[in-house]
């Protein structure tokens, strides 16, 4: 099919390419897109349906009081309610009373002006985003080693000519289908893949070699790895003497990581250890030192990341690369996986707490100055940093902490971290904003709802898991009464007489984006939606017109202050909460291959809920016998903060000691009622990926 | 609580004096104390002395120093300059030589005198010189007691390749002695009193079936034999070893010549310190849970000097795990951590030699109440067993392939209850996912194409309604354009049905 509007799934960070037209509207893959390399899942496939949910939000709602029902409004009556909110509890409580909570799904521009409008519009210091519960221990990982969070430092392409690929806690098979692409053209040409994960994931099975450890025992593996590697003479002296900082610390540390240690630790097995080392590294130090020059990716994602020592845990990955001579290397170096749609664009432009466009840091004075300018505001009356994303939820209702919410683009009602204190929080609120463009569980308790437009008919910029900036093109019309979450910040601020300029249209916000990046760490200010549409899209930083963009940062230098990586030491903690007697099994948790996120937007779609239709549990056949959970019944799985009931799913790719919950489904069966809410020191990433639970028959 | 103590004098810290930590002892024990209670405790001040000037290195290692596959530099656990960064008053060279229960405080060699509120005692243990002759005033030149990063170091230079070693003492150290030196290229001998290596860990049979890995490798392995000399010559320098005497009941002693001994029979806690400052002592210090002295409850005691319960553990991870609960107790972090024992696992670091015991591994298949699993390919140096009671493994033998190890390790370390499948104890992989099934024999619900839900049945489905090529099936169900990895399996069933319809 040719007809129509090329643009990109709405979902994951692959966003693979699409032709998006006709009535009623269909969908077609893109060839024109390295990520998704023509491929689509049957998420992708199905997204037009979103177009045409039942239950579409087509006009505001709001509640005449607690208690009293969702109805519809007009837009001034919602807009002007919610100014007037905002300016009663500004003036009872400060500035900070009003929060406000984005995603990782919203394109570049709107990411950037809900950052803006929350510091120049509401001149609050509580703004955070899902994203938090994503990519922050990656961000903080690559920030700490090379001085700039790009997830890949290659285009994607590179991986179909790597030597090895070492992929930690990453199931791409159901995560991002059409990546799974690139893995098999790198072993079809005779590439090695590595996977670690608990499970034995479709993505593990697909491995030359699949390591299975414990749950949160990720970081005592890779300093193993890296034990090996250093025992065996594979590291590659002269990078580390040219290129790095801080490796002697880093080998000492090591030393304590001998391999029956880790073998002990993790439960995988010395033999196996050995040979990752050999898969991954006998492609890189050995061959480079005879003269071939081989290439080897190391990549983690969420099941690396997610855990109360996940910057450690992705440092700890980043080292082993640093010490075999990786990053920098055309071809080679180490990589996150970005999640959601527009989650790397969506951690440089301000709706983290911390910081403003550009990947700049908001406690920065000369960052602060050039911003201010951007926005024609003083740099002191912008806000400092605020709360990080489950701070700022758990604060809210309570004295110190917000009164008010606004919600943009998330649903953490399902997808934050022990949900229930979540909602209690939600609910303590004086008044609560939500703009979706469906009823998601989380906007059925707002005061406020705003209908908004979705993916197809609007436009934008998102930047996609390469760090490739794409253009995202409205095909179809909204329905007559939805608003673009631009205009409706736009619309708020001239409400509240914010200053500066403020417009609806993402051309115009997108320049004014540029400027701000300009100079930034992610800067965007060569990259015009011309370039985009011209280029198939352009790699940041991009800091001029006449610049090609940046496919492959650190070749030259790493973005650090003497444009050397840092190595960093760091210890094995282990899983913040451990089985005992009265919780005996880990529980991990995670995606099905048919529904994104919190399942708001997959849940509402007839063939993905056939395809998967409810929660289950993954466990052992031997725990499923020992408990006497036969497939198919129903079983509570209880942690110290919850009770989960869901569907018993036996099967033989699970550790006897782990059971699997995808996190995708509201209600008795949310996984996040269960997890573990304790934080990275660091990065403020919660522990979702391991906590301790009992099973019981129902 | 005063801001100022009962002298007056203002305290360190904040609002309250940093208890003073004494640590005396700078090995694997004493070393990751410091570490792990610097770690959860930034005020705490802590003194440490070492006896060895260098920084703490990890012994585990030695054998691999040995054999070449690391350098000395290359094992050290705390870097020299740590120390000064984390405020840490480091004696390194320096050992105690008294401690002063009545005034609390310890003695040094160097003549100072340092008070501690707790005092820890890491003082490990002194590897066993048989009383034989040769050894009364010391060792000889080219006799090395296997312990320290300079007995390595004296074991190396007496050795070149193509002498003669010979290693006395059959167990785990002696073993990975003799692996190294002859990846060396020396000529090895082991001794041993025993009759069979590694008697502690190993039954006979796995004792016979190493000797034969062994002897492959070039190491003699002499059983049931008694040393009883050490040979040596008069050298400018002092006595030299050139041979081990052996004694033999029914013939004439035998002399075994060699360049460089190495004495691996053992170690002994030192206890000397604790039993002269009149702390309980068996055969080791004796702890209680929280690894208090039974007899002083301001000095604690953990690693290979202390006794807990009737064990003296001599393996670093019970050391590690006494290091990390002592940590938690004296930082407050966690005042309910106790020290309840450790199981032991036996790893031997050897090239080409994999072996990894756990528990209790001498139970027969005529032992009532357990259950022996057992493999042998002798000829290929394998040998496996599984000790089990009451569904948990209480015992395994590993040796030639490990590639369980992990698995039983763990199941070992939490007494979990073992899988139904109890090969997967001895063997890996066996359980692995089969492979794609034929399109003959897999049912019509099975999901072919994962990326788009698509099941052998709605393929068959699209064949009946006039699809007849894989791209009218792929346009049809959309299968094999997500990830793309079903379209052999897609070609496969299209190509079946065609084989199945009439022509």
């Amino acid at each position: 099919m040719s007809s129509g509007t090329p643009t990109h799934c709405p979902y994951c960070a692959l966003q693979c390419g699409m032709v998006v037209g006709g009535d009623p509207v269909r969908i077609a893959p893109r060839a024109d897109i390295p990520a998704g390399a023509g491929g689509l899942c049957q998420k992708g496939w199905t997204a037009a349906d979103l177009l045409t949910a039942a239950d579409r939000l087509t006009t505001p709602l709001m509640r005449a009081h607690r208690g009293a029902p969702l109805e519809p409004c007009t837009w001034d009556a919602a807009l002007d309610r919610i100014a007037a909110e905002i300016e009663r509890l500004r003036a009872a409580h400060g500035p900070d009373a009003v929060a406000v909570f984005g995603g990782g799904g919203l394109t570049n521009e709107k990411a950037y002006q809900l950052g803006k409008f929350a510091r120049v519009g509401l001149r609050t210091a509580n703004i955070d985003y899902n994203g938090r519960f994503c990519m922050s221990s990656a961000a903080a990982a690559l920030n700490r080693a090379f001085g700039m969070d790009r997830g890949l430092p290659v285009p994607i392409t590179d991986l179909e000519t790597a030597d090895a690929i070492l992929l930690v806690g990453g199931n791409v098979a159901e995560t991002m289908p059409p990546f799974l692409r690139h893995l098999v053209a790198q072993r079809a040409a005779g590439g090695q893949l590595i996977v670690i994960d608990p499970r034995a994931t479709p993505t593990a099975r697909r491995a030359d070699l699949h390591l299975q450890p414990t749950p949160g025992t990720d970081l005592a593996l890779a300093n193993g790895l890296l034990h090996i590697a250093i025992s065996e003479g594979l590291i590659d002296e002269a990078y580390v003497a040219e290129r790095t900082r801080g490796f002697e610390a880093v080998r000492t540390t090591v030393n304590a990581y001998w391999p029956d240690r880790v073998e002990r630790i993790t439960g995988v097995p010395v033999p196996h250890l050995r040979r990752a080392v050999w898969l991954l590294a006998g492609a890189t130090g050995e061959m480079r030192s005879r003269g071939i020059d081989h290439t080897a990716l190391i990549l983690t994602a969420r099941g690396a990341e997610q855990h109360a020592d996940g910057t450690d845990t992705v440092t700890a990955y980043i080292n082993l690369a640093l010490a075999l001579g990786l990053p920098g290397r055309p071809g080679s170096g180490y990589g996150c996986l970005t999640g959601q749609g527009n989650g790397q664009g969506g951690r440089e432009h301000g709706q983290k707490a911390d910081q403003l466009p550009g990947y700049r840091k908001i406690d920065d004075p000369a960052a602060r100055a050039h911003v201010a300018a951007v926005w024609g505001v003083e740099p002191a009356d912008l806000p400092g940093p605020g709360r990080s994303a489950y701070e700022l939820l758990l604060s809210l209702g309570t004295a110190a902490g917000p009164k008010a919410l606004l919600l943009f683009g998330s649903n953490p009602v399902v997808s934050a971290p022990h949900a229930a204190a979540v909602e209690e929080r939600l609910d303590a609120l004086e008044f609560l904003v939500v703009a979706d463009f469906v009823p998601s569980e989380t906007a059925r308790r707002a005061d406020v709802v705003l209908p908004t437009t979705q993916w197809a008919e609007e436009s934008g910029t998102i930047t996609n898991l390469e760090g490739r900036v794409l253009r995202r093109e409205r095909a179809v019309s909204p329905p007559p009464d939805v608003r673009g979450d631009l205009a409706v910040l736009a619309a708020l601020a001239d409400r509240l007489n914010a200053p500066g300029k403020w417009s609806g249209d993402p051309v115009e916000v997108f320049d004014e984006l540029r400027r701000a990046s300009a100079g930034g760490i992610a800067d965007y200010s060569g990259i015009t939606y011309e370039r985009i549409a011209a280029e198939g899209g352009v790699f940041w930083p991009c800091p001029d017109a006449e610049h090609p963009g940046t496919p492959r940062p650190f070749l030259d230098r790493f973005a650090t202050a003497d444009g050397r990586a840092r190595f960093t030491a760091v210890e094995h903690r282990g899983a913040v909460e451990d089985v005992c007697a009265d919780y005996p099994v880990y529980l991990t948790t995670g995606r099905v291959l048919a529904h994104y996120q919190s399942g708001a937007q997959t849940r509402r779609v007839d063939r993905l809920n056939a395809a998967a239709p409810e929660p289950f549990v993954e466990l052992h056949p031997d725990l499923a016998e020992r408990l006497g959970i036969a497939a198919g019944t129903l079983v509570r799985v209880i942690s110290r903060r919850g009770t989960a009931t869901v569907r018993a799913r036996p099967t033989e790719t699970i550790r006897p000691d782990t059971v699997f919950v995808p996190f995708h489904w509201a209600g008795a069966g949310r996984a996040n009622l269960l997890t573990n809410p304790a934080l990275d020191p660091l990065s403020r990433m919660p522990e979702f990926k391991v906590c301790a639970v009992r099973l019981e028959a129902v | 609580m005063s801001e100022h103590d009962a002298r007056g004098v203002a305290p360190a810290g904040r609002g309250r004096a940093a208890q003073r930590i004494v640590v005396a002892g700078n090995g694997m024990a004493g070393s990751r104390f410091v570490t792990e209670m610097r770690a959860r405790d930034p005020h705490a001040s802590i003194t440490v002395f070492g006896e060895e000037a260098r920084q703490p290195y990890n012994r585990v290692l030695l054998s691999s120093v040995l054999a070449g596959t690391a350098q000395p530099h290359q094992i050290g656990l705390v870097d020299p300059s740590w120390y000064a960064e984390h405020d840490i008053d480091a004696r390194l060279g320096v050992a105690i030589t008294k401690i002063d229960r009545a005034d609390g405080a310890v003695v040094a060699a160097d003549g100072t005198i340092t008070p501690y509120d707790t005092l820890v005692l890491a003082t490990g243990s002194a590897p066993i010189v048989p009383p034989i002759p040769g050894t009364e005033g010391g060792l000889p030149h080219g006799a090395v007691a296997f312990r320290t990063l300079d007995d390595c170091a004296d074991i190396l230079r007496a050795a070149r390749p193509g002498g003669h070693a010979v290693v006395i003492g059959g167990g785990l150290l002696g073993i990975e002695a003799a692996r190294g030196l002859a990846g060396r290229g020396l000529s090895v001998t082991v001794l041993h009193l025993m009759g069979h290596l590694m008697e502690r860990q190993l039954d006979a049979e796995a004792g016979k079936v190493l000797a034969r890995t062994l002897a492959g490798l070039g190491i003699r392995v002499r059983l049931a034999v008694r040393v009883a000399a050490l040979s040596t010559r008069r050298d400018p320098g002092g006595d030299r070893v050139v041979g081990v005497e052996l004694a033999h009941e029914d013939r004439a002693a035998e002399l075994l010549p060699a360049d460089v001994v190495v004495l691996a029979c053992g170690v002994r806690p030192e206890v000397g310190l604790a039993r002269a400052a009149g702390l309980a002592v068996e055969r080791g210090i004796v702890v209680d849970e929280a690894l208090r002295s039974v007899t002083d409850p301001a000095i604690r005691a953990i690693g290979e000097c202390a006794q807990y319960g009737d064990v003296v553990y001599g393996l670093v991870a019970p050391a590690w795990e006494q290091a990390t609960v002592l940590a938690d107790l004296l930082s407050g972090s966690r005042p309910a951590a106790r020290y309840t024992g450790s199981r032991q696992i036996t790893r031997l670091k050897a090239a080409s030699v994999d072996l990894a015991t756990m528990g209790e591994t001498h139970h027969g298949s005529h032992d009532e109440d357990v259950e022996v699993m057992q493999f042998a390919d002798a000829a290929r140096g394998t040998y496996k067993k599984v000790v089990i009671r009451e569904d948990r493994v209480i015992g395994a033998i590993l040796l030639g392939e490990t590639s369980t190890a992990g698995t039983l390790t763990q199941l070992y370390d939490r007494a979990a209850p073992l899988p139904a499948d109890r090969l997967a104890l001895m063997f890996h992989g066996l359980t692995a996912a089969p492979a794609a099934d034929s399109p003959v024999r897999m049912p019509d619900a099975a999901e072919v194409c994962n990326c788009n839900s698509v099941t052998k049945g709605q393929i068959r489905a699209c064949w009946e309604d006039g699809a007849r090529t894989v791209e009218e099936v792929t346009s049809r169900t959309r299968a094999t354009t997500g990830c793309g990895t079903c379209a052999d399996a897609v070609a496969g069933i299209v190509r079946w049905l065609a084989d199945q319809s009439p022509v």
